[in-house]
């Protein structure tokens, strides 16, 4: 299965992932994309699934590994975490917010969604318009690719 | 006071801005910055280069670089250039340094030069359809069929750079480029069967395993040479001169020379490295000889020798010189050649154009009847196919590209190499901007780069119904000039359009 991995050599730490990874739900085709990006996020606190991790010039993005084997699903208490086709995947509308997940994530990869009632965490923007990572594709130095390893 | 006023401006879209900080951590420059008070991004516009970093990352589209419309009270003789310049050597009292080619709008000869097409009487080549060859082989060339006893041809063929594109990635050193512009570049000569050139900077450890694609260079220096080193390349290159600075050495700062740069030139970390201005064992051509033959002897005689001059007034002379010293390749370099710094004067106004300097030499070497003894390169702005149509019809057998190769790797020619802030993280070696060149991505980018050129050549040559490299070379007739008087026409040997 394809997953996104993030290669720190090439990590600029210039934060778009979390930017585009934020707009990605919210694309309308046809539309410019800058023009819609400016419209989804200005003025807001974004929430993004994917988040740039930095300290002393190192920087590296950390989103859902997709474990084969996930503690978060383990611990879910509502049933909410699922894994469909190797994607771990949330149903917020069963999510209780209790997070366990979120303790249980090694990676720090699933966090409180905006509205702090449930949790959040990458799908790999298979439930959303774009198809493809929205990271992945936006990022300027190839640092973040979707990959077979 | 400080007399001087910001080049540029920055033009910031406040719909479009969503504060994302991008060009904030972006700009080694230090221009954008986040003001918590106002709660909006701010900016110093006077430490702008414009090298459009920000302005290709910013998600939005938000922000643009634009000339600032500030006017001195300039004329057609005191320009503002002139001015600004006054100003700032007698804020400093230095001498002006500036990176990159000759900006003066001084005559582009190729510009001023119309390829021929086929009609009717002589049928243009497909190249989709048909086999075209583009393959050239540099390096003297035999002046007579050798045969043995039994009437058997013998091979009298001495060393060649064989290239599938009849173009190179010109000399710029590890030190004044990151060793992530030289691994894309390696990388990019290996797959398009071509050569990149090491520069006055020796050849970094990992980089052993491209050297059949690597031309190892010896200048005045002699940073980084030792046998391993001439042994690894595929051919040597004495470098005389360079087309940005004719006559002048090189200067690598002390701040540049750290940690693999030091090992790679083999100097102390910190200590200058300075190249004089003259080889001090070259006075003459039988000294330059003297070299190409030490190189030969070092290397058993398996590798072409090239020398590197750049284009000055005697250029066809000096060309002749070498072409009897031994040399299998001459390379010129025009006065156009980028450079990652130069005193401005002399960049502005030493050298000659390549395009005079090219025919001259070819004309010269084939009236004294050894134009085989040495294949011919040049480079100094060459910016598209269409130049190194020309070039080669002009009667060089490949060109050396530098500029173009570091504008596809993500140079926007803001020319502040000499700042060694590169924000594309070619020009420098501050790791946190060498890493913004992945080298899977600037390879690619080179490649795609000449592959696309080498499409368009195959066009040209097909239209003029040529359907190899080697037949189009210093085919003059394939050439006609615009708006050039006799003496230029007669120096580049070739007839005016409708002529």
């Amino acid at each position: 299965m394809k997953r996104i991995f993030v290669n720190e050599e090439w990590c600029l730490g210039c934060h778009l992932c979390e930017y585009n990874c934020a707009f990605a739900n919210t694309v309308s085709a046809g539309k410019s994309k800058a023009n819609e990006m400016a419209k989804a996020l200005k003025g807001k606190k974004i929430f993004p699934k994917i988040q740039v991790e930095e300290n002393d010039g190192i920087y590296f993005a950390v989103s859902c590994r997709h474990c084969t084997d996930p503690l978060c699903v383990k611990g879910c208490i509502a049933g909410a975490l699922s894994v469909k086709d190797g994607v771990i995947e949330i149903d917020q509308d069963k999510c209780v917010g209790c997070y366990t997940c979120v303790l249980s994530c090694p990676y720090g990869a699933i966090m409180p969604a905006e509205d702090g009632h449930v949790a959040q965490k990458c799908e790999l923007c298979t439930r959303n318009s774009c198809g493809s990572p929205a990271c992945v594709a936006g990022c300027p130095n190839n640092a973040i690719v979707f990959e077979e390893r | 006071m400080d007399y001087q006023y910001p080049e540029f401006e920055v033009v910031r879209n406040a719909d479009r801005c969503i504060g994302c900080r991008a060009c904030e951590r972006q700009c080694a420059n230090e221009v954008h910055y986040y003001d918590a008070d106002l709660g909006k991004m701010m900016c110093d516009e006077s430490k702008c280069v414009n090298c459009q970093r920000c302005v290709t990352l910013c998600p939005t589209r938000a922000l643009k670089i634009v000339k600032s419309d500030n006017t001195f009270r300039e004329n057609a003789n005191w320009t503002m250039e002139n001015i600004k310049e006054i100003y700032k050597q007698a804020e400093t009292g230095g001498v002006l340094l500036s990176s990159m080619g000759n900006p003066k709008p001084l005559p582009v000869y190729w510009d001023k030069i119309l390829i021929n097409a086929s009609q009717v009487t002589n049928p243009p080549i497909d190249p989709l359809r048909e086999p075209m060859e583009t393959r050239t082989f540099l390096g003297q060339k035999p002046t007579e069929v050798k045969r043995d006893e039994n009437g058997k041809i013998v091979n009298n063929l001495s060393s060649q750079l064989k290239l599938e594109v009849p173009i190179m990635f010109s000399a710029m050193s590890f030190g004044s480029i990151s060793k992530n512009a030289h691994e894309s570049l390696a990388r990019a000569a290996a797959e398009l069967g071509t050569y990149y050139n090491t520069g006055e900077g020796g050849l970094h450890k990992d980089f052993y395993k491209y050297g059949p694609n690597t031309i190892v260079q010896v200048a005045s220096g002699r940073f980084g040479v030792h046998k391993e080193y001439l042994e690894a390349g595929a051919a040597i290159e004495i470098k005389m001169g360079q087309g940005a600075k004719p006559g002048i050495g090189g200067h690598l700062p002390g701040t540049k020379t750290v940690g693999e740069v030091s090992r790679t030139r083999m100097i102390p970390e910190g200590s200058d490295a300075i190249s004089p201005a003259p080889h001090h064992d070259i006075y003459s051509i039988e000294d330059l000889r003297q070299l190409v033959f030490s190189l030969k002897e070092a290397t058993e005689y398996k590798k072409p020798v090239i020398v590197k001059i750049a284009a000055v007034h005697n250029v066809a002379a000096i060309a002749s010189g070498i072409a009897r010293s031994g040399a299998d390749i001459i390379a010129i370099d025009g006065f156009r050649g980028g450079t990652g710094a130069a005193p401005t004067r002399i960049r502005d106004n030493v050298g000659i154009p390549i395009e005079l300097a090219l025919a001259s030499v070819d004309e010269r070497l084939r009236q004294e009847g050894i134009r085989g003894n040495v294949s011919i390169v040049v480079g100094g702005s060459i910016r598209n196919s269409a130049d190194v149509v020309k070039a080669i019809a002009l009667g060089a057998d490949a060109v050396y590209i530098g500029s173009a190769a570091c504008i596809a790797m993500g140079c926007h020619q803001c020319r502040a190499c000499h700042a060694a802030k590169c924000n594309w993280g070619i020009a420098t070696q501050r790791p946190d901007l060498v890493k913004r060149l992945n080298p899977d991505v600037g390879y690619k980018r080179l490649v795609n780069l000449v592959e696309a050129w080498n499409h368009e050549i195959k066009e040209m040559m097909g239209g003029m119904g040529i359907n190899s490299i080697e037949s189009l070379k210093g085919n003059r007739l394939m050439l006609r000039g615009v708006g050039l008087n006799e003496k230029e026409l007669e120096i580049l040997g070739i007839k005016h359009a409708g002529e």
